[in-house]
């Protein structure tokens, strides 16, 4: 198999992948996103049987899988999924509408509009970038008095969608989330990401990553969340409330894995090019 | 390994043979810098910042 890969940062999980394909005997052709030139109906010479994205960059993730499947390429993640991950009100709403538990989250566009939906959620409230990562300036309001400066800060800031307010309830969970990964059809690893310091779970936070145990639950909850969001290698990152169970946060398309496989020693890049080698088959 | 001048201070860089392009490296003068590769040359510019819409 030819395997294209689009990356802008070469981390820990690229060099992974280059490494197992390449130990699977696969061809691999490394694709610079930040120093390409992509053209509409250009014909591009090499035989490629798929990309896989890589892009930490989010706005350089989905426009080059767009143009890779313009030019009839099969890409790991395609841009509609990456649109549904990178977007977390589309995600939120999507999967709300489907049924699939998720925080009691609205979404505002004005100031006091803001304030009047944290009213309707009630406090604590969760205020997050509609497209942030890492768990960047994702603040948890007490009250409004605490709330109207985080609205303000975000009003006068230079995030792409400074005029959206999302709000979200605080979900009272333990001190950790679940991060899960879909690869292809199935559900075969993930952690829990603990942190006693810090609410905020990412491991880019400080959380420390421990191996999670799959029940039948967790791993339909997962499965549904790929049905509605789609996409062939996810993480989804999900609460534990006490009272309602498993509730989904937040899915990531093009999902990191270095402390996954550091503490499960699950081979998540030979998982992920085997599950392909399946889907180039059929 | 390949010897390369830093772009900032001017001082010499050393960069792995197979540094891939994007490849970010710590100059001793402070510079983030990253791997550029073109027509089989490698050199370093400076670093982006991490983006906004950068991460997972």
């Amino acid at each position: 198999m030819r395997i294209g890969i689009l990356y802008d940062i070469p981390r820990w999980e690229e060099r992974n992948l280059i490494e197992e394909a390449k130990k699977l005997g696969h061809e691999v052709k490394l694709e610079y996103t930040k120093d390409s030139i992509f053209l509409t109906n250009e014909r591009r010479e090499q035989e490629i049987d798929v990309f896989i994205q890589r892009s930490v960059s989010h706005n350089k993730a989905l426009l080059s899988s767009l143009v890779m499947e313009s030019l009839n390429f099969t890409v790991i993640n395609d841009y509609n999924t990456l649109i549904r991950c990178e977007n977390k009100a589309i995600t939120t709403f999507l999967l709300s509408k489907h049924n699939i538990p998720t925080p009691k989250t609205g979404i505002a566009f004005n100031p006091e509009k803001a304030l009047e939906l944290a009213n309707k959620i009630g406090y604590p409230v969760v205020i997050k970038p509609i497209e942030g990562s890492w768990g960047r300036m994702v603040a948890k309001a007490q009250d409004e008095d605490t709330l109207r400066s985080y609205v303000e800060y975000q009003s006068y800031s230079i995030q792409k969608f400074r005029d959206s307010y999302y709000i979200q309830e605080y979900v009272n969970k333990p001190n950790r989330d679940i991060r899960i990964f879909v690869i292809g059809d199935e559900v075969p690893v993930g952690i829990y990401r603990v942190n006693d310091k810090n609410w905020r779970t990412n491991t880019a936070l400080g959380a420390k990553a421990e191996p999670l145990k799959i029940d039948e639950e967790l791993r339909e909850l997962t499965l549904k969340v790929r049905e509605v969001i789609g996409g062939f290698f996810l993480g989804v990152d999900i609460f534990e409330d006490k009272e309602r169970g498993y509730i989904v946060d937040e899915v990531n398309g093009v999902p990191e894995y270095k402390n996954t496989v550091r503490v499960t020693g699950f081979n998540v890049s030979q998982f992920l090019i085997r599950k392909i080698e399946e889907l180039i088959k059929k | 390994m390949v010897l390369l001048k830093c772009p900032v201070c001017n001082g010499e860089v050393q960069v792995e043979d197979d540094a891939l392009p994007g490849e970010v490296v710590e100059h001793e003068c402070g510079a983030q810098l990253e791997v550029v590769k073109e027509d089989g040359k490698m050199s370093l510019r400076l670093a982006e910042q991490i983006g906004e819409d950068w991460g997972e």
